[in-house]
């Protein structure tokens, strides 16, 4: 196992006058929370395996403005969103590549009107995309027949359609892929959506990421699939607070192929 | 005296028509009190969708049991309908069964034997709703926004339609020339015995007054719709046609922050020039909606296109968890708002007089706004394309911009993105430090 990883900047290679294929945008979950940063190494570790021209904008790099937008400041969403533009578009990007949903849905929707269009990809469509260029190959050995529910993210299956690229990747792990009885376009939310990630909930009965861990468990699951720091985080949570951690991970999409991949 | 039915139904027919014609005068006129977005894109797309989803009730089928019965009553509605041209041209003319004179017998016979067994198929499904929304007690009928007129006004329409199909039932059952003809009684012949020994004149009078209680009831049902949930059955075409066409996530951009803030970043803008020569001054531009004035026109259809059905409360994470949020109710919400506001302009010759009541508070909370994950579950659910998020989130910026008033947890996440460019305190310098670390 090697932990040697190789993260160019932007700022970098532009002194080196290149260009890479395309923008790592790591988001601040995969910055700055320690379980989401686990994902942001996995993703990375493939992309070096699998010799992708890469580069991440580090610490150009500042929030997207979706949790602004969602909590109704649009000021403050669109300043990012200007700022970010305006770097993105100083190092000519062209494709974006993303962990995070919320990332993805804000740069690929809400940033073309503000003068920043991009090719945007969520990881799991790019690491299909790789998947089919034979540029990565995936042996399921250590998840062959492993029950797997995958929890769709709201803002990469409703918001976006994205729904079979992370089942297709789980697929290929020769692991069991059931489904929750909310799921594709009727998933459950984790409860994070919304900037609610940052404040407490309302009053109610229960606590949404509650509800949607008992619907992943009635599945018996070896492993709740994620494709979504904050998803990953209340999936967690709720794996915790059901006392189950000990025999249910909670994985990332592309935790799941390094770790089938002994990255 | 020989015309004084035909007068008489000529009256009732245009009166019925007329006071409808009127309501939905007020109806577009309120529903224009909403912001002008102009929508003339993707045409082909429109239709398409408005083909799929209202026409072809594709939505509707997501739940089979509900959709499939929701299917019979609406096709059956529909073709029973076509009934009524006969009835309308008889009323006017002083004819009987105008069909007959024109069509041979076999295919008059095939379309009113379609009617008859269309209208058991319509009774059976909507004593089956009956029974779902008053026995079986299903949960998304029982919510606390579904009590008093909505409740009843659900099952007030149920019994309309159950009243007009047995009319429709009773008077080809007691019209002996039709049942001689033996042709498209299909149902009927089995209802005429009930009547047997009554003689013939008392029949004639029998089926004279289902054919005039017939035509009077569907008037005021037509009439009922502006007072009622049921308007659907008309705006769901409208608002499938204009419906949202791009990504559900994807929330429009506020044009009037996006000059604010272009001035803010332009180095060579001076903010305290005077406004250029012949531009007039206008008010600043208010942010976000705190009453149904500031949502836009395509809303407030949504709002009158709303039949309470529940979907989107049922798939809703919020509600299914406990909070006071239901989307349902943000529309019901909107809705009985916009005719308050409409019988406000009515009532003052014109002129909107402020009532001292607003969308937000009065109707809907901010402990609601607030526990929204804007997920878009029920954007998704909603079979006619409502959507109930885009108004949660315009009042979500009227609460954060004009009235700073978010929750103090939201305000240290603001504060530490316009600080550090992240939602978390934590340093951009720091923003590639995982790199690092094993």
């Amino acid at each position: 196992m090697s932990n040697e990883m190789n993260v160019p900047t932007m700022a970098s290679l532009f002194a080196e006058g290149k260009q890479p294929e395309v923008l790592f945008w790591v988001g601040c979950a995969g910055s700055f929370d320690d379980r989401a940063k686990k994902i942001t190494k996995a993703f990375v570790k493939i992309l070096n395996k699998a010799n992708v021209s890469f580069a991440v904008l580090g610490t150009e790099e500042s929030c997207t403005g979706d949790p602004a937008k969602r909590a109704g400041n649009e000021f403050l969403f669109q300043m990012q969103a200007v700022t970010n533009i305006e770097v993105l578009n100083a190092y000519e990007v062209k494709k974006v590549v993303t962990a995070c949903p919320h990332c993805f849905n804000t740069l690929k929707n809400e940033y073309p009107g503000l003068g920043g269009t991009y090719d945007v990809v969520h990881h799991t469509q790019f690491l299909k995309q790789l998947l089919e260029e034979g540029r990565i190959t995936m042996e399921g050995g250590k998840f062959k027949g492993k029950r797997i529910t995958f929890h769709d993210p709201c803002y990469l299956g409703r918001a976006n359609n994205v729904y079979e690229a992370p089942r297709d990747l789980i697929k290929k792990l020769d692991a069991e892929l059931v489904e929750m009885k909310s799921c594709k376009t009727r998933g459950l939310c984790c409860g994070a959506g919304g900037a609610q990630m940052f404040k407490e909930p309302e009053p109610g009965t229960k606590d949404v990421n509650i509800e949607r861990t008992e619907q992943a468990l009635e599945t018996k699951p070896d492993i709740i699939a994620a494709g979504c720091p904050f998803c990953n985080t209340m999936m967690t949570d709720g794996v915790k607070n059901k006392e189950k951690e000990d025999n249910i991970a909670v994985m990332d999409i592309a935790e799941l192929i390094a770790s089938a991949d002994d990255l | 005296m020989e015309y004084i039915p035909q007068i008489l139904f000529s009256i009732i027919l245009i009166a019925g028509i007329g006071f409808f014609a009127q309501n939905v005068k007020k109806l577009s006129r309120n529903i224009k009190l909403g912001k002008d977005v102009k929508i003339n894109d993707n045409k082909k797309q429109r239709w398409t969708n408005m083909a799929k989803i209202a026409l072809g009730q594709t939505k509707m089928v997501v739940r089979p049991i509900a959709g499939f019965l929701h299917i019979i009553v609406y096709v059956g509605f529909i073709i029973i309908n076509i009934e009524v041209l006969e009835i309308v041209i008889d009323g006017v003319f002083g004819t009987h069964r105008i069909g007959l004179s024109v069509l041979p017998v076999s295919i008059y016979g095939f379309l009113i034997g379609t009617f008859e067994i269309l209208a058991v198929l319509v009774l059976i499904s909507v004593v089956v709703f009956w029974i779902r929304r008053n026995i079986i007690k299903i949960k998304r009928f029982l919510s606390a926004e579904m009590t008093g007129w909505p409740k009843n006004d659900g099952n007030i329409i149920l019994y309309f339609e159950v009243v007009l199909m047995c009319l429709f039932l009773i008077m080809n059952a007691t019209d002996t020339s039709f049942q001689s003809l033996a042709s498209g009684n299909i149902v009927s012949q089995f209802i005429t015995p009930l009547f047997s020994g009554l003689s013939e004149s008392t029949l004639h009078f029998i089926e004279q007054t289902a054919w005039w209680l017939h035509i009077v009831g569907i008037l005021i049902f037509l009439n009922y719709l502006y007072y009622s949930k049921h308007l659907h059955i008309l705006l769901a075409f409208p608002n499938t046609y204009f419906g949202k066409l791009t990504p559900k996530g994807q929330f429009k951009n506020l044009e009037a922050v996006t000059n604010e803030v272009k001035l803010m970043m332009d180095p060579d803008a001076d903010p305290f020039a005077a406004p250029a020569e012949g531009v007039e001054e206008t008010e600043p531009e208010k942010f976000g909606a705190s009453d149904v004035t500031d949502l836009n026109w395509v809303q407030l259809l949504n709002s009158y296109t709303c039949t309470e059905c529940g979907r989107c409360t049922s798939e809703c994470p919020a509600n299914q968890t406990g909070k006071k949020l239901s989307p349902r109710k943000i529309m019901m919400d909107t809705r009985d708002r916009l005719v308050e506001v409409g019988k406000n302009i009515d009532t003052n010759k014109g002129t909107f007089v402020p009532d001292g009541k607003q969308l937000l508070g009065d109707y809907i909370t901010n402990e609601e706004l607030w526990a929204c994950t804007s997920c878009n579950a029920c954007v998704q659910a909603c079979p006619v394309s409502i959507d109930p998020l885009s108004i949660i989130m315009d009042m979500r910026q009227y609460l954060v911009m004009e009235e700073s008033a978010a929750p103090p947890d939201l305000n240290n996440m603001m504060g530490n993105i316009e600080n550090n460019g992240a939602p978390w305190p934590f340093n951009q310098q720091d923003r590639l430090n995982w790199s690092n670390e094993s």
